[in-house]
């Protein structure tokens, strides 16, 4: 689709400059966090952890800990273990059982054994260090390359390995594209063990109704499916596990998963008959709260013409999910809706292992597998680029995919929706000066210093779909990921929306509000937003995928076209004329031809709810309209090839980040950032700024700091801010951005997803620019994180080889 | 446990109550004072989510005992809003230029932001970055945050 640059011009609140819905409540301290959700009675949980990465238990003495007084109870894993269904696995692996706490063995530094409930968290505390366990350490797999090597000790025995998927797709003539191609190389990429660790660790309270018969659970979560897999867990139907959705979510980006949490203390507040609640500390967030990242190597040999055309590409990836899985390993199969990224290579082979590890579990992170993918894929470019002596941007150019091809499809069967790529790479070097900052960087190499630009790209599939879940789990036949909203306008006129899931930071209700308000053409400002509890909403599947812009503004847009036709309906029976004749405006209804023949907004919404008989036949009384969404594009199974439609939307971004690195000491300094996207219609600017600039000092960490670093024997390194390195304000710069707009053809306003591009785009970027630096000294780094060390010992050793090389 | 009684100006207002020893002050104004704009996020002192200004002074209050703030001055987000409970220039300047996403970090994020503006009313750029690098922000990449305190130091007119 060609771009429109002034399409958004006709809108009265789709991308215009508007205040969010949200922020007030955040300025004044009055955000509903889980932890602020207080119950009467409620009852504190503590957690005893495992010291061991691997260990037999022996005994549990919890004696001393229940004396204490205040302490209600101490529960274990073989009680829990009993009471409860193993939680949830996306791939088929029944003898791998997961329980919120250690049953007979515990299989990572970190792992829950016990929890302590009290009168206080205080008192839990107190409690825990009395809990006796008596262990048997037995050694730990931990070495992600070694993990699947016949002697390597097993994660769970009963699975009998420690590979949990392996498989190889092929998508096109790889081998004889490999055959015709005139040149090939091959590349490690190594994508380390982080996480999005939010400010707000994961919690979560739940309280037995007993008259009822319900679980309230009160959240800190982002998760799809979250309620029946609560549900399943405890044996409790559907529809006894209310869910609250107005919980404000601390910060997720993907991770606030805590399944474990849930089912701990909705047992235990069964149990105990009184509300329980456990907030994370922050040692239990990172060392056992299972929320860590892919931790990912990609041995990758690409096929290319002496011209740069790049032509095939094969590789393998491990994936290391830890010891729990649960829904982690999918993360292999999401990248392949993306998996060449915005170029046009003609075949891919797909080699896919995901396997176990005595380390934290593993959980979906931003992008859900993309991240890591997409580095793979923009280290692979920079390779043939390095290979041919051509210009890292040219050969990406001769590349992409041009703006008449779309929608285009690429080898794994998934077709993009529109896009432009070269205008969007313009715009970003445009924006970064380019020319300018060749000339700086050289200007500082002149001086013997290490500067480099860098530069990626992305693509940020928005939408969202199980279907790829079928390529890695052939009992997955699921060909929906829907979301929904009603909207009702009452009796005086006052319009509310209401939507079946939280948010964690997304800005939902400035969505629905501005796209409701669009449609209808009634001020956004006064239009209410609410969070309906599981039990009431309609079907949902949470805010992950870069989907909410799309499923859920999609919902709002057809829930409010809905009442907008039933309103011009209404007004055209009572005007006495049809509804061709009916000119509708700013919600006020009168005749084209006679506009002093009118009935406003108000006089309408009094008749719909008031006055029956003065409604057309067939009409039910109120203005009320329901828009559930299946996913544009989707709802086909993949064919015999796996060859599959996946995500609907595909965003498009190119960054452009300028860094020094100190020759003494390894450490890089951002001096410029500039990025150009593409999310199609943006329905509020500040919202996308934000999850693009956010997105992007997401993958600086990344790239630069952020490990969940372990010892040879699987001591977890990084359980604190001290050692787990998030970037503050001074190591992430000021990062400029400039939008182009590619309307999507499949969507209701043309928007496409925003939320991931930022954290797919920068790590590449990142490496490509300390590369680039490097580049003078002959030697480049493809294992992230670059940290400072690394970096120094890189340029040492080159440097040391560099000078004793005259005299070999 | 015994706990000791305490006095402390909280937002203006004094306060009479009694805390254990061991109690966290951020506990304590969460806790104990219902005041729960100011949040725990890393409890170790690094995130800056509890910052409160104490004798305005900006600091960790999962860092503090409850006990510690008797006699002093102690305030939170609460106390932010003008007297009349309108937005202050800064919390506006907040939701102006929506320097949050999540909003997790944000009552610790002003805090600190209003002690650099008490202080220091019209800060350059990289002052700002500064004064809040002890506040650590998951969503925005900071980069809106420093546009709603430059927003803020303009509209007192301290800044150009």
């Amino acid at each position: 689709m060609a771009s429109t640059p002034d399409h958004t011009d006709n809108y009265h609140y789709v991308s215009k400059k508007r205040r969010t819905r949200e922020d007030r409540r955040f300025i004044t301290g009055k955000g509903k966090f889980v932890a602020d959700v207080k119950h009467s009675g409620m009852l504190h949980v503590a957690l005893v952890s495992s010291p061991h990465p691997r260990a037999n238990i022996r005994s549990i003495d919890v004696s001393a800990a229940l004396a204490l007084p205040g302490v209600h109870y101490v529960l274990t894993g073989d009680e829990l273990s009993v009471a409860t269904s193993p939680l949830y696995h996306g791939l088929d692996i029944p003898n791998v059982r997961w329980f919120p706490l250690a049953v007979g063995m515990t299989r990572y530094a970190g792992e829950w054994v016990t929890a302590v409930v009290a009168d206080s968290r205080y008192v839990a505390e107190d409690a825990a260090e009395l809990v006796l366990v008596e262990y048997e350490a037995l050694p730990a797999a931990v070495d992600t390359e070694h993990v699947m090597d016949e002697d390597a000790p097993l994660v769970h025995p009963d699975h009998g390995s420690n590979v949990l998927f392996h498989d190889t797709f092929v998508w096109g003539p790889v081998e004889d594209d490999f055959a015709a191609a005139d040149h090939t190389l091959s590349y490690r990429a190594r994508w380390a063990r982080s996480s999005t660790v939010p400010i707000e660790t994961f919690g979560v309270s739940a309280r037995w109704d007993e008259a009822h018969e319900i679980l309230d659970v009160w959240a800190s979560i982002q998760m799809p499916n979250y309620p029946e897999q609560i549900a399943g867990a405890l044996g409790i139907p559907l529809n006894g596990v209310r869910v609250h959705n107005d919980v404000d979510v601390g910060g997720s980006y993907g991770v606030k998963r805590g399944i474990k949490h849930t089912v701990l203390v909705g047992y235990l507040c069964r149990k105990l008959g009184r509300p329980v609640r456990v907030i994370e500390d922050r040692l239990d967030n990172m060392a056992g709260g299972d929320a860590h990242g892919p931790d990912r190597i990609f041995d990758v040999e690409l096929a290319f013409d002496g011209d740069g055309t790049w032509k095939s590409m094969r590789f393998r990836a491990i994936d290391d999910v830890g010891a729990y899985p649960g829904r982690a390993p999918l993360q292999l199969g999401k990248p392949i809706t993306a998996l060449c990224g915005p170029y046009r290579v003609n075949s891919i082979s797909y080699e896919a292992m995901s396997v176990l590890s005595n380390k934290t579990g593993q959980v979906p992170v931003r992008g859900f597998g993309q991240a890591p993918t997409n580095f793979m894929t923009e280290t692979g470019i920079e390779h043939i680029a390095a290979f041919l002596g051509m210009d890292r941007i040219e050969i990406r150019r001769r590349n992409m995919i041009e703006s008449h091809q779309f929608p285009w499809t690429i080898p794994t069967g998934t077709s993009y929706d529109s896009g432009d790529y070269h205008a969007v790479v313009d715009k970003a070097m445009d924006l970064a000066g380019y020319d300018e900052l060749v000339a700086r960087r050289e200007a500082i190499r002149a001086k013997g210093g290490l500067a480099g630009i860098g530069f990626a790209t992305c693509i940020e599939p928005g939408g969202g779909n199980n279907i790829f879940e079928r390529l890695l789990n052939e009992k997955l036949n699921i060909t929906t990921f829907s979301e929904a909203c009603q909207i009702r306008i009452d009796a005086q006129g006052a319009i509310t929306a209401i939507m079946g899931t939280t948010t964690s930071g997304q800005g939902h209700e400035t969505l629905v509000s501005t796209i409701a308000g669009e449609e209808l053409e009634r001020d956004p400002n006064l239009i209410r937003v609410v969070h309906s509890d599981s039990i009431e909403s309609l079907p949902t599947r949470s805010p992950v995928a870069s989907r909410m812009a799309i499923m859920l503004g999609g919902s709002a847009s057809g829930a409010a076209r809905k009442l907008r036709a039933s309103m011009i309906r209404i007004a055209a029976h009572n005007l006495g004329v049809s509804i061709d004749e009916i000119e509708y405006d700013g919600g006020d209804v009168w005749v084209r031809s006679d506009p002093e023949r009118k009935l406003t907004w108000e006089g309408i919404c009094f008749i719909a709810h008031r006055q029956f008989h003065n409604m057309p036949d067939g009409m039910e009384p109120g203005l009320q309209a329901t828009d559930v969404l299946q996913v544009p594009a989707g709802g086909v199974m993949p064919d015999e090839n796996n060859r599959v439609q996946m995500y609907p939307c595909y965003s498009f971004q190119a960054h452009i980040p300028f860094v020094e690195i100190d020759p003494g000491t390894g450490k890089v300094t951002i001096h410029q950032y500039a990025l150009a996207h593409d999310c199609g219609t943006v329905i509020n600017p500040d919202i996308v700024r934000g999850m693009i600039i956010g997105g992007a000092a997401h993958g600086i960490g990344a790239a630069l700091y952020e490990k969940f670093e372990y010892s040879e024997d699987g001591q977890l390194l990084a359980g604190s801010f001290v050692d787990y390195l998030l970037p503050s304000a001074h190591e992430i710069p000021e990062i400029r951005d400039v939008e182009h707009c590619t309307p999507s053809p499949r969507t209701s306003l043309g928007q496409k997803g925003s939320g991931e591009g930022g954290y797919l785009g920068a790590p590449a970027a990142i490496a490509s620019a300390v590369n680039d630096a490097l580049s003078p000294l002959g030697t480049r780094m493809d294992e992230l994180p670059l940290r400072l060390k690394d970096i120094e010992a890189v340029i040492h050793n080159a440097k040391t080889a560099n000078t004793t090389e005259p005299a070999a | 446990m015994t706990k000791t009684e305490i006095k402390f100006t909280i937002n203006g207002r004094s306060h009479v109550g009694e805390a254990p020893p061991r109690m966290t002050l951020v506990d304590y104004l969460r806790d104990e004072l219902n005041l729960t704009g100011t949040h725990a996020g890393c409890e170790h002192g690094v995130c800056g989510a509890c910052t409160i200004r104490f004798d305005g002074e900006p600091v960790r209050a999962c860092l503090m005992f409850a006990v510690q703030a008797d006699g002093h001055d102690v305030s939170t987000v609460e106390g932010l809003v003008n007297e009349d409970g309108s937005l202050s220039v800064l919390q506006d300047s907040f939701w102006e230029t929506h320097a949050m996403q999540c909003g997790y970090c944000t009552p610790g994020m002003l805090m600190t932001a209003s002690a650099l503006l008490d202080e220091n009313p019209g800060p350059s750029t990289e002052e700002i970055r500064d004064a809040i690098s002890g506040n650590l922000c998951r969503c925005t990449g900071y980069q809106q945050i420093v546009e709603a305190i430059e927003l803020a130091a303009k509209r007192t007119g301290e800044r150009d």
